[in-house]
């Protein structure tokens, strides 16, 4: 394995292993480039993992503090846990569920297709759907996505039966086990789903795509990629011609450290990436890095979410087996008519009881709150996941009180509904109650979205360097030499999962550095 | 369909075991008759057994289940008093806070908190402190040292951690035989 000199300039550092990083490391490491990539978390191997939804929040979670505020329900019942992401290699490629869909064509130019929403920072992808297929095409081929590559979709499960007969009963026309990132048949030295049902906590087999265990060690075994856990980034540094020129990270021991760098790409999640920006402020950049047009940690976006459980007279047992291979996709279009603009998914979801008592009304108790856990055995549920509204005045920002154990302000995030999101909401809660309803539901529960999973849009792409903070390829329109590589460029957040979009970009970043690179032109 | 069997593998002589250790086994047993509270509470450091009596009702308040005996909710309770031991602020949180739920009782009913007989009496009464610091305090570690027992999960058919059994791949991931043919 590769070790790098702390001097040496010539590396692409990354920071963060997760979707983003991680696959940007490879596949520059592919290329012949060296990277080192700094992840703040741990290296937990997926034989560590563990099925128990709070022993393994304390293993993987990101729990650093974080500050919230704004009307979002998440802010009053978790506000120091504003983000339900993860601390360690492979980042929350650890902890995503495998839903790996793409974008709509018109989920690419919100603009053009939704006009102008009052309260709503709507803007046009500086690249388009025909540009990302190849890219797209790529991402499938390397996670292995079911239904795509000729790879068979996963087997339903019992809470996937239960939302397909109700799909079916009201009409609904794509409903399926999902394009999912997990294994149906061994592929790529990994082998196939055994229905454990904790995805959430890591996949101990390792049959659920995540860079830990795909692209960090493909790319170690170049020769050419040099992971360092333990380490935290606390600045990037630039020169006096505005080019960065390296990183100061705490490593394992707590100790700063310098490693110098050629191009710095950013990939730490939608909170800390705009967080580690506005925390590298200089005399020259004193805004934050990147930030002369002052969208860095603004347009915030964490997609529009809820859950719906319903209880049955008979069981489901819907915590057995793969916890997201199930997906109604009708209401995923554009259509106006129903109150809002955009679409949503209906995914299958199950947590274990542990989690069910945090979550399925946080705060509540009493009798009305203990019959829904009585139903437990006899729950199916689904996660309705949909495209929320970019708004300038959701963002992250430095928290003016709170700081790290390293002295730097925390981040502090900002989220409220805009009317189209919650337009949104009431009707995907109404949709997803018919569906079990239609099968004989007996009572069903719309639950407030967790802490978020799918942070976006905080470092955003734009066409003009007025609108965003990267161009198309991620890379900043202020410093040339520093990128974004995580789901932060986003300029909308589309319905679907994020993840295969962040990793096709990736794929496509890491071409346009390598090119860049062999072209000297930085 | 695979069904869970959710009958109690918590048996209350295992508990009495657990939770007396430093009693002999013979004297626990003669002293069973007595009452199961009284074995418990009194082993408390810190907090006073009468206070940790209250505790326990208070939690079977704030999630009752009627399908699990008090040891569950015992279990959830008892860290409390380590709790207190460890921080006078904790101690006095949780004194303070059981002080004026048995006041409050005292006013309306004339009896301590744990002696008003029945469930939706005491409900009103938490109903009062519920924005307080201690029953937020209480709810909030009891939502997760109650729903949290490995023991608990079957009595809810929630069967725990599955790769060490091979997933449910062959255990009934897709065992649902009640649905409308689709």
């Amino acid at each position: 394995m590769a070790k790098f000199d702390l001097n040496d300039s010539g590396v692409v550092v990354i920071v963060g292993s997760g979707a983003g990083g991680g696959t940007l490391g490879n596949e520059l490491a592919q290329k012949g480039v060296k990277v080192v990539i700094l992840e703040a978390g741990p290296r937990i191997e997926n034989h560590d993992f563990v099925n128990d939804e709070w022993e393994s929040f304390s293993q993987l979670a990101w729990t650093d503090a974080r500050t919230t505020s704004g009307t979002w329900r998440v802010a009053k019942d978790f506000s120091g846990l504003p983000a339900w992401i993860v601390k360690a290699v492979g980042g929350s490629t650890t902890h995503w569920a495998g839903a790996s869909l793409r974008f709509d064509e018109h989920e690419f130019k919100v603009k053009s297709a939704y006009g102008n929403i009052p309260g709503a920072n709507l803007l046009d992808w500086p690249v388009t759907l025909a540009e990302m297929e190849p890219w797209y095409a790529k991402a499938e081929n390397k996670m292995g996505v079911t239904r795509t590559n000729g790879i068979p979709g996963l087997p339903g499960n019992n809470n996937f039966k239960v939302m397909e007969a109700g799909a079916k009963k009201l009409g609904y026309k794509t409903v399926h086990t999902g394009n999912m990132a997990i294994n149906s048949q061994p592929r790529d030295g990994r082998g196939a789903c055994q229905q454990i049902g904790f995805c959430f906590q890591g996949c101990k087999s390792g049959a659920k795509w995540s860079t830990l265990y795909t692209e960090i060690p493909k790319g170690e075994a170049t020769g050419n990629l040099e992971v360092r856990p333990g380490s935290m980034v606390i600045k990037i540094e630039h020169d006096a011609g505005g080019k960065v020129t390296g990183v100061v990270y705490a490593d394992e021991t707590g100790a700063m450290q310098r490693q110098k760098a050629r191009i710095v790409a950013v990939a730490g999640n939608s909170i800390e990436s705009p967080r580690l920006l506005l925390n590298s402020a200089s005399t020259m950049f004193p805004d934050g890095l990147a930030n002369s047009s002052g969208q860095v940690g603004r347009n915030y976006m964490r997609h529009m979410t809820g859950s719906v459980y319903a209880v049955f007279e008979k069981s489901v047992h819907m915590y057995r087996g793969t916890t997201m291979a199930g997906i109604i996709r009708d209401e995923a279009t554009n259509n106006p008519k129903r109150g809002f603009v955009g679409g949503y998914e209906m995914e299958t979801l199950s947590i274990g009881l542990p989690f069910m008592a945090a979550f399925l009304n946080p705060g509540a108790w009493g009798r009305s709150f203990t019959s829904a856990l009585d139903g437990y055995p006899r729950m199916a549920g689904m996660w309705l996941v949909g495209e929320d509204m970019p708004q300038e005045t959701n963002r992250i920002t430095l928290d003016p009180v709170v700081k790290d154990k390293f002295g730097q302000p925390v981040a502090s995030v900002h989220f409220d509904d805009h009317p189209n999101d919650v337009a949104m909401r009431a009707h995907a809660y109404k949709q997803g109650a018919a569906v079990y309803d239609a099968v004989g539901a007996t009572v069903t529960y719309p639950t407030p979205p967790y802490p978020s999973t799918h942070n976006l849009g905080t470092n955003r792409m734009s066409e003009k360097p007025r609108d965003g903070v990267v161009n198309k390829f991620g890379q900043s329109h202020d410093v040339k030499n520093l990128f974004v590589s995580d789901g932060s460029q986003f300029t909308s957040g589309a319905a679907c999962n994020p993840t295969l979009t962040i990793v096709a970009l990736a794929i496509r970043q890491a071409d346009y550095i390598a090119g860049a690179m062999q072209k000297k032109e930085i | 369909m695979r069904e869970i069997d959710r009958r109690s593998k918590h048996s209350r002589r295992v508990f009495l075991k657990g939770a007396a250790t430093a009693v002999p086994v013979v004297a626990v047993a003669s002293s069973v008759a007595v009452s199961i509270e009284d074995a418990w509470a009194d082993e408390a450091s810190t907090l006073s057994p009468a206070t940790m009596k209250t505790l326990l009702k208070v939690a079977r308040d704030i999630y009752p289940h009627d399908v699990l005996g008090d040891s569950y909710y015992i279990t959830a309770i008892k860290p409390w008093d380590g709790k207190a031991a460890k921080d006078p602020a904790v101690k006095s949180l949780i004194n303070d806070g059981i002080a004026r739920l048995d006041q409050n009782a005292h006013d309306r009913h004339k009896l301590a908190y744990a002696e008003v007989p029945w469930e939706a009496d005491r409900v009103v009464l938490l109903k009062e402190i519920e924005q307080s610091d201690f029953f937020q305090k209480v709810r909030g570690d009891l939502v997760v040292s109650l729903y949290n027992q490995k023991e608990v999960w079957p009595r809810f058919g929630y069967e725990g951690s599955s790769a060490e059994h091979g997933g449910y791949i062959n255990r009934g991931f897709a065992d649902i035989d009640w649905l409308p043919k689709a």
